[in-house]
């Protein structure tokens, strides 16, 4: 263990840890308590500058009606959902199968293409920005769920290709040798033997994904435009703008955002963070 | 009659003789020609679209490398650039601040898992969010407001104050980075090997010199991952800005990921050559941590194979 555990050091530091980790806890989350407050004022508090104080009325679930009654918001929940869900089955169902082929059979160009996916998987957006743009526009797919979820399969199979590679990888490659000697053919070797043996990394996977797409700021304002198509945190950017001092209703509107990922991650917590820390614990 | 029989066969063994060889490439297909008409066919594209002078509608004009020189004369772009340099040197500030709360929740006791999560929610967060959350934080007139006019600053806003603005976005920026580099770092203790250290402090190595001379070569796997990620998410800060300045208070906020879209994408005009040249100049920036990483993953594979 490092550092040595508490429970060996002498009573007074004990105390003070115990002391200690709540108070950092609360110094760390304190933007967050901040926006979790303002949701439950009324206007009478913000305008009176209340902030930090006890809140004179309780209003969360009036402002958060406000929200949803007066604001696109249900609808940009739906979109997010629309372009999330989509995008975690595509991209983890074809890794799959790209993870399978660069993990189990040799042949001359595969570290070159492993390599190609972990590449253009760091690329910065800007570069392929215009480009994808175009294209979309071409294929009439701008200001489309679909067109966005296009891009999100094709873009996040670079990441999860790394993954599922990596992990079909350190499977014993024995059980795919007995198999193909009981002359299993590669397909059902895959969908019989990979599949059922990669439910863990499909979950940390599927999780991950679900986050980073939920959270997608950057090509919901390249790829879309209108109301009707446009995600949670596009939305939450145009009320922004709208609302420039109804911060109760704006931070209403922030922690409705983030309800999903944070229930995503509070029911996968383990695999959430075996896949994003890919790596950290081997070479 | 025998003679389908004969081809059906046939064509069955010729597929036995190159499963083998061919199963790999109808796997890979459909990932790959995705990968190829979204990621890889756009980059070359951009660095071509990069010497055109082109609206996005009108037929473009060849101008070969005048978008890069007009760059070379351009102020915001090195006020962008100067910025992200800002960004990556800030932000690597979220490694050693990761490792030390790591450090320091790195103990069992009642409810420390819940405490870590806790620790953990910034970064499942929409950066737009915490972007909303600190332009509000920072506002004059809102949460920081009281302990302004406590220090004798009332009405400063750090978002408004060309000379600060960047550091106020960074600070936020840094915020998820900081919870992600705890995470690592978490893992990475968490799979210390026990009898290295055991040996280590039976030969004294106590405090300082314990954790320099066996923690931490042990972390660098950890230390490795979140100098990646840091690296990148650094040079990733659009949604900040975008957020919170939207490069202003007179471009002093731009960075290059910004600058990009506001040239090809608003309404200052959609100069798609010259955006494409900004993309460049970031790709190429980029491009040396990304062969960097494949290096190392190189040799790892030439190791493990």
């Amino acid at each position: 263990m490092f550092p040595i555990p508490i429970q060996k050091r002498p009573l007074i530091n004990r105390i003070s840890y115990k002391i200690l980790v709540p108070v950092s806890l609360f110094i760390w989350l304190i933007p967050l308590i901040g926006i979790m407050l303002t949701s439950i004022r009324g206007l009478g508090d913000i305008t009176a500058g209340n902030y930090w104080g006890i809140p004179s009325e309780f209003l969360l679930f009036s402002n958060i009606k406000d929200v949803f009654q007066n604001t696109p918001m249900l609808s940009y929940i739906i979109n997010s959902f629309k372009i999330t869900i989509p995008t975690v089955i595509g991209a983890v169902a074809i890794s799959c199968m790209t993870g399978f082929a660069l993990a189990s059979y040799k042949f001359k160009a595969n570290l070159f293409i492993f390599f190609t996916f972990i590449a253009g998987n760091f690329v910065p957006f800007q570069i392929l920005m215009i480009p994808v743009r175009d294209l979309t526009f071409q294929m009439g797919l701008y200001d489309t769920v679909t067109g966005l979820v296009l891009f999100h399969v094709a873009f996040q199979t670079g990441f999860c290709t790394l993954f599922m590679r990596n992990f079909i990888k350190a499977l014993p490659n024995e059980l795919f040798e007995a198999a193909r000697i009981d002359g299993t053919s590669e397909f059902n070797i895959f969908l019989k033997i990979v599949v059922p043996l990669t439910r863990p990394a499909i979950a940390a996977l599927s999780v991950l994904i679900f986050t980073f797409i939920w959270n997608d700021f950057f090509w919901a304002t390249v790829l879309i435009q209108g109301q009707h198509a446009m995600p949670i945190t596009a939305g939450l950017k145009s009320l922004n703008g709208q609302w420039v001092t109804v911060y109760h209703l704006l931070s209403a509107g922030s922690i409705i955002a983030a309800v999903p990922p944070v229930i995503m991650f509070f029911l996968m917590q383990k695999h959430f963070i075996a896949g994003l820390t890919l790596g950290a614990s081997k070479g | 009659m025998p003679d389908s029989t004969q081809i059906t066969y046939r064509k069955s063994s010729w597929w036995k003789l190159n499963q083998q060889r061919l199963t790999p490439w109808i796997f890979l297909f459909p990932g790959l020609l995705l990968f190829l008409v979204y990621v890889i066919w756009p980059i070359f594209n951009s660095l071509y679209i990069s010497l055109l002078q082109w609206d996005g509608l009108s037929p473009a004009i060849y101008v070969g490398l005048s978008n890069y020189i007009e760059l070379l004369d351009d102020e915001y772009f090195y006020i962008s650039l100067m910025n992200n340099l800002k960004w990556l040197i800030l932000f690597m500030l979220a490694v050693p601040i990761g490792l030390g709360l790591a450090i320091f929740l790195n103990q069992t006791i009642f409810g420390i898992r819940l405490i870590k999560s806790l620790f953990f929610f910034p970064f499942v967060i929409s950066q737009v969010v915490i972007g909303i959350i600190f332009s509000w934080f920072y506002n004059p007139r809102g949460v920081i407001g009281p302990f302004l006019d406590k220090l004798g600053l009332s009405n400063y806003a750090i978002l408004a104050d060309e000379n600060f603005a960047t550091y106020g976005i960074i600070f936020a920026g840094i915020y998820p980075q900081i919870a992600y580099c705890m995470i690592l770092y978490l893992t990475g203790l968490n799979n210390l090997n026990t009898d290295q250290i055991e040996a280590g402090r039976m030969d004294g190595a106590k405090g300082f010199s314990l954790f320099k001379n066996i923690i931490l070569p042990q972390l660098k796997p950890a230390t490795f991952l979140a100098i990646v990620v840091t690296v990148i998410g650094s040079l990733r800060s659009f949604d900040m800005v975008a957020i919170m300045t939207q490069g202003g208070p007179y471009g002093s906020t731009n960075v290059l990921a910004y600058y990009m879209f506001e040239t090809a994408l608003s309404e200052y005009g959609y100069r798609m050559g010259y955006g494409s040249a900004i993309a460049a100049v970031l790709f190429t920036i980029m491009m040396f941590y990304i062969l960097f990483f494949i290096y190392r993953m190189y040799q790892s594979e030439k190791k493990g194979l």
